[in-house]
């Protein structure tokens, strides 16, 4: 095993720092129904870490402990060397955690770009007087903001659709706007649910593209949920596998691939 | 006219006229560029100071004179710097297709030997690298985008504003240098060389001199009174002549400003930003805007439809001829005066063409509907004839002449004849220096007096004196019983269907005409929506019966049309294939232009042809393709053949109807 604070070097040539986010004996039931089963795990520094297991197996769930939206019964949660109380969703993604939604939830009526702006939220500083007088701090923010809503609109190549109206757009440019406004408020970790489904060929080839370039310009560290077996073992450094709220298996993609409990939970297991 | 009789004085290079511009018109805008959301705006004078940098740069990293620089790249102001820069210090710059696959950029670049590179981003440095080590010669590589270009070896790689920093840091070691090189261009230095893509063989390398260049740009510009306040939008790839004229040559003699848009998705909307003056775009582009306006249309309310559908028909009665001058009662001038206000300008504005003084369209010929679409909202839209060869201009419509079906009188300064075979020769200022490495080309297309063969076959037309081109004239042949055969013509008219993208008609030596049909995704996708047509593939879509059903309209509606032509009624189509797939510049089945290589496409659909004239209902087909990334895969699809019925002419040829 790794040392926590030690990092590695990847074979690309990429720098994986220390742990980040430490999952420790988490255990998450709604009434009788456990979804998450002492599951215990870590995230490194700069790294893409995948979540994968079918259907059921509790990934979105576990996903929703990091961001703050369930609070489990049972374990902790420590991020940058601290143990984080139980918060609210906003405080989460005030310590610098964002994330994009398995189910696209975008506004549909605003513009990419107003969309996007809506992700520097936390870059806001100025107050409602001040925002609707537009004068002083409140216009230079605004351009600040907007300066780094273009470089993102530039880095996802989506300049041709800044002023139109999300409703219209297509699936595929729906996500990679999601992954726009979650990329805006400049995250340290990035949790992705589900980045490719749905996709063709064609959009996921894109969206990798997009995932590994991030990680590699911004060094965000990326925490993703992704059901398509060769997009996940492609992209990431490390994978947890769950299958029915437990942990069965967790390593390089290599390491989980040749892993007999995770090929059975996706192959399934003749009864006999 | 002032500007003529010191066409030499002193001005005998694209650096020396940028000079003058930075001194007489420093504070004007001399290129734009949307970044970031943006117009970035770049000042004559600051053009200057860039492009000297750079030069400088060159010249630190050893660009010797008589070097070739290839750029790589889409229209950017950063790239047409380094046109002027290596020009500056002596080299010769060779702009190539970015979209082209790297074994195509790898014989251009080994067979100019080039020694360095400035390209645009990772795509373009890996397929440099990728062929890297077939080119003998070449040295290093700059690049403009540093994304994803962390990891790379960077000994003979550099970023396109280190080169100009170091340039600046260098600038009293080199400076001295610099305008000696600078002082050595003149008339007869070359000042660009551009590969023509051909529809057979390989490219060759055109040398175009600053005397060609300046002199077409400057003749040009008077044809169509062209001043320092134009705006264009550069937006057609930098290797195509074109480009290279209206960017750098006209741009630089008049001292008007170049806009370049943020990508090549954002072009409408950046043109619609920019309002040009003075615009260049191949028939495509404007069958795709009338077809885009059309959809729009059909979804439009019944208020608005009937208000465009009736101010749309008396534009069609009076505005060409508003626009020619010709005379006009004064109720329909009023009318389309009330059409201007409600349907005309508004159109234009969103189409980006209210400003457009002089529009050209050329390289293909334009639909009659289409161009008078355009001319009858009051857009000055004309054509013009030319070749890379000739620095573009070879023929140009004037003011007040001009009509869909005929090219124009000669440019300024050229002369032009017809051989007695009907191939149209010119020669004038304009006309090249000599393909690169490449004598006998030279000798075959160029004689000792400087007449130029332009491979069309044409005639003046009597009366107005106006040149109109046939076809190619290798393309013409002859069908089985001896007529004339004139595919190219077949072809214009099954292309001016929106439906329709491309056309290949067969039939030399042949006795009778079929054709293969590229379906236009955009309209018949559309089409398929509005009328509840599932499909999920461009293949599908295809072979859709009613697909199939309309392109038989369309190749009937042509029969018809070429029976009234005594001279090419028997070229008409009696069997025809909608293909599975579009012809693409990546399996060399067109040009990068969009101009077919028949050859290529004859050999390649072998089966489908023999399909046509066996009698055939279907053929099962397999087409290898090339993807952008230059991977091979294959597609394979059972095709119908469909007949078309024909419409009999004389009683040498009583053709049943089928």
């Amino acid at each position: 095993m790794l040392d926590a604070t030690e990092g590695y070097t990847t074979e690309d040539g990429r720098k994986i720092g220390g742990v980040v986010m430490e999952m420790h004996n988490i255990t998450l039931r709604f009434g009788g129904v456990v979804a998450i089963k002492d599951i215990s795990f870590d995230i490194r520094e700069g790294e893409i870490r995948a979540i994968i297991g079918p259907n059921g197996a509790g990934k979105s769930s576990m996903l929703n402990v990091i961001s703050g939206f369930y609070n489990p019964q049972e374990g902790e949660v420590w991020y940058k060397g601290a143990k984080r109380p139980p918060m609210k969703p906003y405080q989460v993604a005030r310590q610098g955690i964002a994330r994009t939604f398995q189910n696209i939830a975008l506004f549909d009526g605003m513009s990419v770009l107003d969309n996007i702006m809506t992700g520097r939220i936390r870059q806001m500083q100025a107050g409602l007087l001040a925002q609707a007088l537009w004068k002083g701090k409140a216009e230079q923010e605004e351009v600040e903001n907007r300066e780094a809503v273009e470089k993102i609109i530039d880095f996802l190549e989506i300049q041709y659709i800044r002023k139109t109206p999300v409703g219209r757009l297509p699936y595929g440019l729906k996500k990679r706007v999601e992954l726009a406004r979650a990329l805006a408020a400049e995250p340290s970790i990035l949790l992705l649910d589900e980045p490719m489904a749905g996709m063709n060929v064609e959009e996921k080839e894109d969206m990798s593209r997009f995932i590994l370039d991030v990680n590699d310009e911004f060094g965000t560290t990326i925490a993703l949920i992704e059901h398509d077996m060769g997009v996940v073992m492609d992209l990431s450094d490390r994978v947890v596998v769950m299958d029915y709220g437990k942990k069965i298996g967790d390593g390089s993609p290599d390491e989980v691939r040749n892993n007999q409990a995770v090929i059975d939970a996706y192959l399934g297991v003749a009864h006999d | 006219m002032a500007q003529s009789s010191q066409a030499t004085g002193g001005l005998e290079s694209v650096p020396a006229l940028l000079q003058r511009n930075a001194s007489e018109f420093g504070g004007k805008p001399a290129y734009r560029e949307k970044e970031f959301g943006i117009w970035q705006c770049w000042t004559w004078s600051e053009t200057e100071k860039e492009i000297e940098s750079l030069a400088l740069g060159f010249i630190n990293l050893g660009v010797e004179e008589g070097d070739f620089i290839a750029i790589i790249g889409r229209n950017r102001p950063c790239f047409y710097w380094t046109i002027v820069a290596a020009q500056s210090v002596g080299a010769i710059p060779v702009p190539l297709y970015q979209d082209a696959a790297a074994e195509e950029m790898a014989f251009v670049m080994d067979h100019c030997g080039a020694r360095f590179a400035v390209v645009e981003d990772q795509e373009q440095v890996d397929k440099v690298i990728e062929i890297q080590e077939r080119l003998h010669q070449f040295e290093h590589m700059i690049y403009v985008d540093p994304r994803g270009m962390r990891k790379y070896d960077h000994h003979k790689l550099h970023r396109f504003v280190d080169i100009q920093e170091q340039g600046r840091a260098a600038y009293y070691e080199f400076i001295e240098d610099l305008t000696a090189r600078r002082g050595k261009l003149d008339y007869d230095s070359v000042c660009v060389m551009l590969y023509t893509s051909g529809t057979t063989g390989n490219p060759k390398g055109v040398v175009l001199s600053n005397r060609n260049i300046i002199e077409a740009s400057r003749s040009s510009a008077e044809f169509d009174n062209l001043r320092h306040g134009e705006e264009v939008l550069a937006y057609l790839p930098m290797a195509w002549v074109g480009d290279f004229i209206f960017s750098i040559g006209q741009a630089y003699w008049c001292g008007f400003c170049v806009n370049c848009p943020e990508s090549a998705d954002t072009m409408q909307t950046d043109l619609r930003e920019i309002g040009p003056t003075y615009y260049f775009a191949p028939p495509r582009v404007f069958e795709n805007q009338l077809t885009n306006v059309m959809i729009r249309m059909e979804d439009a309310g019944r208020f608005k439809k009937w208000l465009f559908d009736t101010f749309m028909e008396h534009a069609r009665k009076v505005g060409p001829d508003i626009l020619d001058g010709n005379p006009v009662s004064g109720w329909d001038r009023f009318t389309y005066m009330l059409g201007n206000l409600l349907v005309y300008g508004p159109l234009k504005d969103t189409l980006g063409l209210g400003r457009v003084r002089v529009g050209y369209t050329a390289g293909e010929a334009i639909g009659p509907e289409i161009f008078d679409f355009y001319r009858s909202l009051g857009i000055n839209l004309k054509q013009l004839y030319g070749q890379t060869e000739a620095s573009v201009f070879i023929t140009l419509q004037p003011d007040g002449e001009v009509r869909s079906d005929t090219v124009g009188v000669a440019a300024p300064g050229v002369e032009i004849r017809i051989s007695e075979d009907g191939e149209v020769f010119y020669r004038g200022p304009g006309t090249f220096e000599y393909y690169y490495k490449n004598a006998e080309s030279t000798k075959k297309t160029k004689d000792e007096d400087g007449w130029v063969a332009t491979g069309d076959a044409g005639f003046f037309e009597e009366g107005s004196g106006h040149l109109r081109i046939i076809d190619r004239a290798k393309d013409v042949g002859k069908m089985a019983d001896g007529k004339l055969f004139a595919p190219k013509y077949v072809e214009n008219k099954l292309k001016f269907f929106p439906n329709i993208l491309e056309a290949v008609v067969f039939g030399n030596n042949r006795s009778e005409c079929t054709a293969f049909i590229n379906i236009d995704l955009n309209a018949v996708g559309n089409w398929a929506e509005r009328n509840n047509i599932g499909y999920a593939s461009y293949q599908e879509l295809a072979g859709h019966p009613r697909v199939l059903e309309t392109m038989r309209e369309h190749v009937e509606e042509v029969n018809r049309s070429l029976a009234e032509d005594p001279m090419l009624s028997h070229c008409q189509v009696h069997r025809f294939a909608v293909l599975h797939k579009e012809l693409d510049a990546d399996d060399g089945e067109i040009t990068r232009p969009r101009k077919v290589r028949r050859g290529v496409v004859a050999e390649k659909y072998e089966d489908i042809i023999a399909a046509l004239y066996d009698g055939s209902d279907e053929v099962s087909t397999t087409t290898e393709v090339t993807y952008e990334d230059g991977r091979k895969g294959s597609i394979s699809a059972t095709l119908k053949v469909c007949d078309a019925q024909v419409v009999p002419v004389g009683p040498a040829r009583q053709e049943a109807a089928e």
